[in-house]
């Protein structure tokens, strides 16, 4: 099909566009964080975490030719990065900021280490489903092409804010977050919840990570992440800690990243590193503005360091 | 090794080996987490084919057996040494700044565009100019930081990642936009400085004079910290906010002072980078040295003066990268994999402080 004139429709289109495909990984990510927090503890490396669930994955979609498998193994990949830093973190004067630095730091060298040999081949792409087939302009067709983790993530925001709400987990998972006392005094074992939550969340940001490079941009190079795995915990604090709000956000932020490159295509190309900026200035301008400096922020998990 | 004495009762008749080992704590740990980190690399290079053996004699050959690895290693030093202040200062206070990055590449075009502004001025003024311009811009970048954390509350670690992020967005778009230089073709640069605003080598020592200014920077932080009332001042601010508040400290001036100062540092790392190093300002300057300074810092303690030896030691492992991936048929991530694994062990190994019965008085008395 040739592609239709359309002008500067074409940049709110290809943001719209934008926003979905790039959005997929800050949900993911920061659903994973947010679950994480919600148990009162904080996982900074998960953009280590997100880099090599996007090795692992393409690596293991590659090696066995099913992409499905390549997310699975990303998520447990990314499971293990949780476990280890939510062991590390059980101990006593050990700081869970500190921790998250230094696994970022692993993270990312060991999926730079194990991924040099995937840099070239190419590994196959996760389906997704034609929302445009009602249109005839290539351009509105192209933009609502939804990949199908997009979809999962949008279940899954549901989902556990359902869990959160209504649910025993749920209920374990905030009691941990707010009082560690009162957990105790129910009879939970809050390392033991905070291991498993910062696993799952982990989990998620591999499945987050295994996205960026089987679907957009769909290949395995040292660059795949631009810092999604850090933006998206400054979008749990942005969100309040809820899962539905960590969703649109997630949006949001993925159209901002789409800006550059929505620009770029209709012949907008002075001022491209700035343009690619966007995304980092938009999350500082919104921590600023979601921070409070006396009061503690409202909705947040009460054991949270961040937060004290 | 002392003798010890097992009818020593009380503790002012302690000898002096006993009397040690409190203090020895702060030692000890970290080193012998350091070699932990060493045996878990070994084993992951065992695990992956490789031997840990010739990796660590490729870094004693790379980094330190020769006069020329130890010109490499002390060239890696100054930026490592001042990237590391740039997290031990805030952490004084108990800030966990992380963005070092940052400051250093947007001091490093400062001075480079400041170099292009001096030209007929004295060369001294003139690298003076370039210093300040680096040091201010990166003094500015994180001493932000430090102001969003007090004035607004926004988490100082995610604050300056980010902003290193747009530093580096900033960077790029200034080098290859406004003040590239026509003749830089494959890889944009700003205009190349005049010979006599370089720094050189310092006699005697096969290594630029950035490496004096990193060792008297440290040393004045030491001084700042222990030996001045605003590092005492610091510390109980570090400690407890709360107090320090009752107590009237300035605490708002204190968080913007340390990070400002931490941030200058940084801002110097590129302005020697720069001027001793590349002779403009480029894509080399984003070379990591702002996250290698957090393992730095965090192994030395946040101490400026364990900073220098920490620092001497990471930068013989920077300059033997080139070597063992050569040698060994490694990627250049193994570094990476290497500086992570210690760093994860290092912080383990805080669990451990008040923990282990030989260093606490009470086991010596006991004898």
């Amino acid at each position: 099909m040739e592609p239709v004139e359309i002008g500067l429709w074409g940049v709110p289109l290809a943001i719209l566009g934008g926003a979905i495909r790039a959005s997929t990984p800050f949900i993911f990510v920061s659903l994973g964080e947010c679950l994480t927090e919600r148990s009162g503890r904080i996982n900074l490396g998960l953009e280590g975490t997100l880099v090599f669930g996007a090795m692992s994955g393409y690596a293991i979609a590659f090696e066995t030719g099913n992409p499905f498998i390549g997310v699975l193994a990303a998520a447990v990949a990314g499971a293990i990065f949780g476990l280890v830093h939510g062991w590390i973190c059980k101990f006593k004067g050990v700081n869970d900021i500190a921790v998250g630095i230094a696994m970022m730091l692993f993270g990312m060298g060991l999926a730079f280490f194990f991924g040099k040999p995937y840099i070239q081949p190419q590994a196959p792409d996760l389906p997704a489903i034609p929302f445009g087939w009602w249109s005839d302009i290539p351009q509105v067709q192209a933009a609502l092409q939804v990949n199908v983790l997009f979809i999962f993530g949008a279940v899954l925001a549901v989902l556990i804010a359902w869990m959160f709400k209504s649910t025993r987990i749920g209920l374990t998972i905030r009691v941990v977050g707010d009082s560690t006392d009162a957990a105790r005094a129910m009879g939970i074992n809050p390392d033991r919840v905070r291991l498993l939550s910062t696993a799952a969340g982990g989990a998620l940001a591999g499945i987050g990570g295994a996205y960026l490079s089987l679907h957009y941009p769909g290949s395995w190079t040292e660059g795949v992440s631009s810092g999604q795995g850090l933006m998206a915990i400054a979008l749990v604090i942005f969100a309040r800690w809820n899962p539905i709000n960590c969703f649109w956000a997630a949006l949001l932020f993925g159209g901002a990243g789409a800006l550059g490159p929505a620009l770029q295509s209709v012949g907008i190309s002075e001022g491209y590193y700035l343009f690619f900026a966007a995304p980092y200035v938009l999350t500082l301008i919104l921590l600023i503005m979601t921070s409070s400096p006396d009061r503690a922020m409202q909705g947040a998990p009460l054991e949270l360091s961040v937060t004290k | 090794m002392v003798p010890q004495n097992k009818a020593v009762g009380s503790p002012a008749a302690l000898p002096v080996f006993p009397a040690l080992m409190p203090r020895a704590e702060a030692v000890l740990i970290p080193l012998g987490a350091l070699f932990a980190g060493f045996l878990a690399f070994s084993v992951f290079l065992m695990l992956v084919g490789k031997s840990p053996i010739e990796f660590f004699s490729l870094v004693w050959m790379g980094g330190f057996s020769s006069a020329f690895s130890w010109q490499n290693t002390l060239s890696r030093v100054a930026p490592l040494v001042f990237a590391a202040l740039c997290v031990a200062l805030p952490a004084r206070l108990g800030l966990v700044v992380i963005g070092g990055e940052g400051a250093i590449v947007l001091g490093g075009l400062a001075a480079a565009v400041a170099g292009t502004a001096v030209v007929g001025l004295p060369a001294g003024l003139g690298m003076a100019l370039m210093a300040i311009a680096g040091m201010g811009f990166g003094g500015a970048w994180i001493g932000a930081v430090g102001a969003l954390r007090i004035k607004r509350g926004v988490n100082e670690t995610i604050s300056s990642l980010l902003m290193a992020y747009i530093a580096i967005a900033l960077f790029n778009h200034f080098v290859e936009g406004p003040f590239r230089d026509p003749a830089s073709l494959n890889k944009p640069s700003t205009l190349p400085l005049d010979a006599s605003l370089r720094v050189g080598d310092m006699p005697f020592i096969a290594a630029h004079w950035g490496v004096m200014a990193g060792v008297i920077a440290c040393v004045l932080c030491w001084i700042l910290n222990e030996r001045t009332t605003i590092g005492f001042a610091a510390r109980i601010a570090g400690d407890n906010v709360r107090a320090a508040q009752v107590q009237g400290l300035p605490v708002a001036k204190l968080v913007i002072g340390f990070t400002a100062l931490g941030g200058a540092f940084a801002g110097l790392a590129g302005y020697f980078e720069v001027a001793a190093i590349h002779g403009s300002a480029n894509a080399s300057l984003i070379a990591g040295y702002g996250y290698t300074g957090i393992l730095v810092a965090f192994l030395a303690r946040h101490n400026p003066l364990a900073i220098l030896p920490v620092a001497v030691l990471f930068g013989g492992f920077e300059a033997a990268g080139g070597l063992i991936q050569r040698r060994m048929d490694l990627p250049d991530a193994t570094i990476l994999v290497f500086q992570g694994m210690v760093f994860i062990i290092i912080l383990l190994s805080e669990a451990l402080y008040g923990r282990l019965r030989i260093f606490q008085p009470a086991y010596w008395e006991a004898r």
